[in-house]
């Protein structure tokens, strides 16, 4: 794959962890993508993270405008993008110093030199230069003078010195792309597609590239390359997807699977406003995006919509979720299908805009007035998003009920390579509306067929015409009623309807021996460092099965038997005990709680080590 | 589909619901669903593609007494929640009753975009400067003094005006008309249904039970002729019992001059529905009672591109360059095999 031959020792490797830091305006995130997606197209398993400040613009050069971007590629198969990282690419003395510590001992740390100035350097809080004071001497340091040697580069293409100096992720990207042995052709595919039509600049992202390979070939400093071979995945064709990109992807199969339209009201948010810029791209699909003036009009514009037969969906994260409750109660009333996506991010309130948390899952099993009960489904990968929107959709439409889909900031924004489904063995979704009446006989909106769902009856529909609305409704009429034994009724109906999804879902299954020590039970974004864990303890001997939830509400038929079948019961969450105080209250399980609240994912370590000591 | 012939026998009567109205005797609600259920046959529209969609509130109720679709939503909503139906259903005819509390206040935010998107709805408010649901508190239309249950002291917040609101957010449609005048309220309502945009209609509506009289002056027989002025498209503005009264502009007021003596009609302020810019119809709608009649009738009435028309079209355009198609999005962008 090299577009040379080594002329330096090559090292095989099954895994590299690789983290990409520097300031906000620096292009890390992009020169994240860019390696993900050329070792993606090199065969490799791969898991991302990228990581980025809230501010898009904090002060250059402060710690607080750091931002990072993570990936492991491995030659196996992988769920995360590793605990911590084999090499370190650090543009300046604040991303080195917030980073280091991630950074194994005897790591691989690349720093650009020239930003390592008297000024830089006060910034990031040090007092001497970490790359002369002998500091760093536990790691493989290779102090490069990446801006001096990129404005070499690119001279004589009449860019300012600022322009110049913008390409320096591209120098980064060459030096690691040499060193992890990989093709610099996907990359320079991007530059022609990106800046074909500014050719000072192609040209100089080119140059730039190449001056970091090159730069990593000839120098001495550098004394090895490294080499991760291809993964054995499953046959097929695959790509490299986003969870954001895979939701709104899961959304267009369904409606072109059900014949329903798809209207997505959405308010930017961050970080679920890439679901609405990557829908937006697919009106050919007949999709119809709306920035809607807040985030209650994005849910209500849903319910109309909805109304009206298509789909209604509305995305966003918690604190738009929070101002959305009252609609999502109206859905519930009405029985209109509806989807609401949260992102999640850290909370209360704005709290940490771009970190991931999982903090929301009782807002969306209870986060509403009165008895309030919807479907909650949580994706697991980036690509599972793909299943679980598909997955939503169908119950949405089948037991006429809004149903939230929680993903969060991690799975939203990380990457995987995602095997590309066969369109047809895509689930079809049936939809089925009642008939025009000529008769004259009374249309009954509230009546129930045998999963407790009501008829969605279209507008335009002759015959049909009926009134919903947020008021209490009788039975089969849809007429308001207030009589005390009727809303008795009609609570228990619609909790019933919603209990019923149990016997539409497929049972629980099982990772590992079927009763035993111990039972760890995960849900969401947090599946790759529980499912790493748990087979990590199994290898080395230990009793340990563990249950990823798709399903929060209702929750399995077949949970509560599997979870008697163990001693002990673990529940890693990144909150402070959520998911186990569901299941504390359903199956009276003394379950034990792991939780975090740092705005990261699990590192596997935590979980092992939590693991390792109930087994003890 | 019914055909044009069927339609055409359509009567009043065929847009009953089957449910008993509920609001106190007496109040100006029902007047305005009597000529609703007039205007509706005549409009060319089968009962089932139309909706009602409302918020909360005492006019809110109104979707369940016509028996077309209809959506009782929540409080503030409607006019969001009938953007969604009506972008995904461009072909319904979709109207928003609401009242002053429920567009004005817990809803402005939804009014305005609604009204600047110009989708093709008719709003109607029901504007009677008060609580009625929750009994008796001001509302935003409430004038200046207003002893309420919420405020005993007098009201010290300054009203909005309905009607400068709409314009501001610069609606396709704007109109008034009071309950009781019931002709011209059905002419109204007629003519915003014609409109291809939003129409925005304010209503004064009597509310009997918590603030009966608010709008005494503009329907008292003795009153009513020179406390309104019915605007008429391409006339001078003419009002007063003996039509002797009328509006001309002093600079960049208004003042109410009596004709002779020197004024000619000539000399006044002609009323011009289709001005582009919104200009003249604001400054109508900041005429009010006791220095000025107040306008009832059509402020303005222009034509303008629909959000759900432009939407559409992109929609159209898209599918027509590449129509969707699964397996190529799927297999967009780089792709790699493994054997
Ligand atoms: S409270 Fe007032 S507005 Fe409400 S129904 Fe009674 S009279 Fe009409």
């Amino acid at each position: 794959m090299a577009t040379t031959t080594p002329s330096k020792p090559v090292v095989e490797l099954d895994a590299a962890t690789v983290r990409f830091c520097g300031d906000s305006g620096d292009g890390m995130q992009l020169a994240g993508t860019q390696l993900t997606n050329t070792s993606a197209l090199a065969g490799n398993d791969i898991a991302t993270f990228p990581d980025f400040p809230a501010e898009i613009r904090a002060p250059r050069g402060t710690k607080a405008g750091v931002s990072g971007f993570q990936l492991r590629f491995a030659s196996t198969e992988i769920f995360t993008p590793g605990d911590q990282v084999d090499a370190l690419v650090a543009m300046n003395p604040a991303a080195l110093t917030t980073n280091l510590r991630d950074l194994v001992t005897g790591g691989i740390l690349i720093a650009n030199r020239d930003a390592f100035d008297e000024k830089g350097l006060a910034q990031a809080g040090y007092t001497t230069n970490p790359l002369d004071d002998g500091s760093l001497d536990g790691y493989q340091l290779f102090p490069v003078d990446m801006t001096k040697l990129t404005r070499t580069a690119v001279d004589g293409l009449g860019l300012s010195q600022k322009e110049s100096d913008r390409c320096r992720n591209f120098f980064a990207m060459g030096l690691t792309f040499w060193l992890y042995d990989r093709s610099l052709d996907p990359t320079l595919r991007y530059i022609d597609a990106k800046f074909g039509k500014m050719p000072a600049v192609a040209e100089a992202n080119r140059r730039a590239l190449k001056a970091g390979y090159n730069y990593g070939e000839t120098t001495d400093a550098m004394a090895s390359q490294y080499q991760v071979h291809k993964a054995d995945l499953e046959p097929g064709v695959y790509r490299n997807i986003t969870g954001n990109q895979a939701l709104a992807w899961g959304l267009v199969a369904a409606s072109q699977r059900s014949g329903c339209e798809l209207f997505y009201g959405s308010y930017p948010i961050t970080p679920a406003s890439d679901i609405l810029h990557e829908l937006v791209r697919h009106k050919n699909f007949g999709v119809r995006t709306f920035q809607a003036e807040d985030e209650i009009a994005a849910v209500t514009s849903a319910i109309g919509a909805s109304f009206g037969g298509a789909m209604g969906v509305t995305g966003s994260s918690g604190p738009g979720i929070a101002l959305k409750s009252e609609a999502i109660g109206l859905a519930v009333m009405t029985e209109l299908p509806l989807l609401v996506v949260n992102v999640q991010r850290g909370g209360p309130s704005t709290g940490l805009p771009t970190k991931t948390e999982q903090a929301d899952l009782l807002q969306a099993l209870f986060g509403r007035n009165g008895e309030c009960p919807v479907p909650v489904l949580a994706a697991r990968s980036p690509g599972d998003c793909f299943d679980v929107a598909h997955e939503a959709w169908r119950i949405a439409t089948r037991f006429m009920t809004p149903v939230f889909v929680l993903t969060d900031g991690y799975v939203a924004n990380g990457a995987e390579p995602w095997k590309v489904p066969d369109v047809e063995s895509l689930p079809e979704i049936t939809i089925q509306y009642p008939k025009p009446v000529t008769n004259g006989d009374g249309f009954q909106p509230y009546a129930r067929d045998e999963r407790l769902a009501r008829p969605w009856a279209l507008p335009g529909t002759p015959g049909l015409m009926h009134r919903i609305g947020g008021l209490e409704k009788q039975d089969i009429t849809g007429n308001v009623n207030y009589e005390p034994e009727n809303h008795q009724h009609m609570v228990d109906l619609r909790a019933q309807k919603v209990a019923n999804v149990a016997k539409d879902i497929p049972p629980q299954t099982v990772d590992g021996p079927d009763s035993g020590e111990l039972l760890v039970i995960s849900w969401g974004g947090t599946f790759g460092s529980v499912a790493t864990a748990t087979r990590q303890t199994r290898q080395a001997g230990g009793s340990v099965a563990h249950v990823h939830l798709r399903y929060l509400n209702p929750l399995p038929e077949n949970l509560g038997e599997i979870i008697q079948r163990y001693k002990t019961v673990l529940v890693p969450e990144l909150n402070k005990g959520q998911l186990r105080m569901l299941l504390r209250a359903k199956y009276l399980v003394d379950a034990i709680g792991l939780n975090k609240v740092q705005g990261k994912p699990f590192a596997v370590s935590e979980v092992v080590h939590k693991i390792q000591s109930l087994l003890k | 589909m019914k055909t044009e012939t069927a339609l055409s026998v359509l009567t009043p009567g065929d847009f009953a619901s089957d449910q008993d109205v509920r609001w106190c005797p007496g109040c100006g609600d029902y007047s305005i669903l009597a000529q609703m259920k007039k205007v509706l046959p005549t409009l060319g529209v089968p009962p089932e593609n139309i909706v009602f969609v409302s918020g909360i509130g005492c006019s809110s109720r109104f979707p369940y007494y016509v028996n077309t679709y209809g959506i009782h939503s929540i409080h503030g909503r409607a006019p969001a929640v009938a953007s969604g139906l009506k972008i995904a259903r461009p072909d319904l005819s979709v109207w928003v009753i609401t009242g002053d509390g429920d567009a004005l206040s817990i809803g402005g935010n939804h009014l305005m975009h609604a009204i600047r998107r110009n989708l093709d709805l008719n709003i109607v408010l029901f504007n009677n400067r008060i609580y009625g649901l929750t009994k008796g508190q001001y509302s935003p239309t409430s004038v200046l003094g207003q002893v309420t249950k919420s405020t005993p002291a007098g009201a010290i917040d300054n009203p909005l005006h309905p009607i400068s609101l709409a314009i501001g957010c610069e609606a396709t449609f704007v109109a008034r008309s009071i309950d009781v005048n019931i002709k011209h309220l059905a002419m109204v309502l007629k003519r915003a249904a014609e409109h291809v945009g939003t129409s925005f209609v304010e209503v004064y509506q009597n509310c009997n039970v918590f603030n009966d009289g608010a709008f005494e002056y503009a329907t008292a027989r003795d009153t009513k002729a020179d406390a309104t002025l019915q605007l008429e498209h391409g006339k001078p503005l003419i009002f007063g019992k003996d039509r002797d009264k009328g509006i001309r502009l002093n600079g960049m007021d208004p003042e109410v001059v009596e004709l002779g003596k020197g004024i000619s009609e000539d000399d006044l302020l002609f009323h011009d529905e289709k001005a582009i810019e919104p200009t003249l119809a604001y400054l109508l709608s900041r005429m009010s009672h006791p220095e000025f009649p107040e306008p009832i009738g059509v402020f303005r009435d222009i034509d303008a591109p629909r959000y759900e028309e432009l939407l559409n079209g992109q929609i159209t355009a898209a599918r027509e360059k590449k129509a969707g198609d699964l397996q190529k999005l799927f297999t967009s962008g780089e792709t790699w095999t493994v054997e």
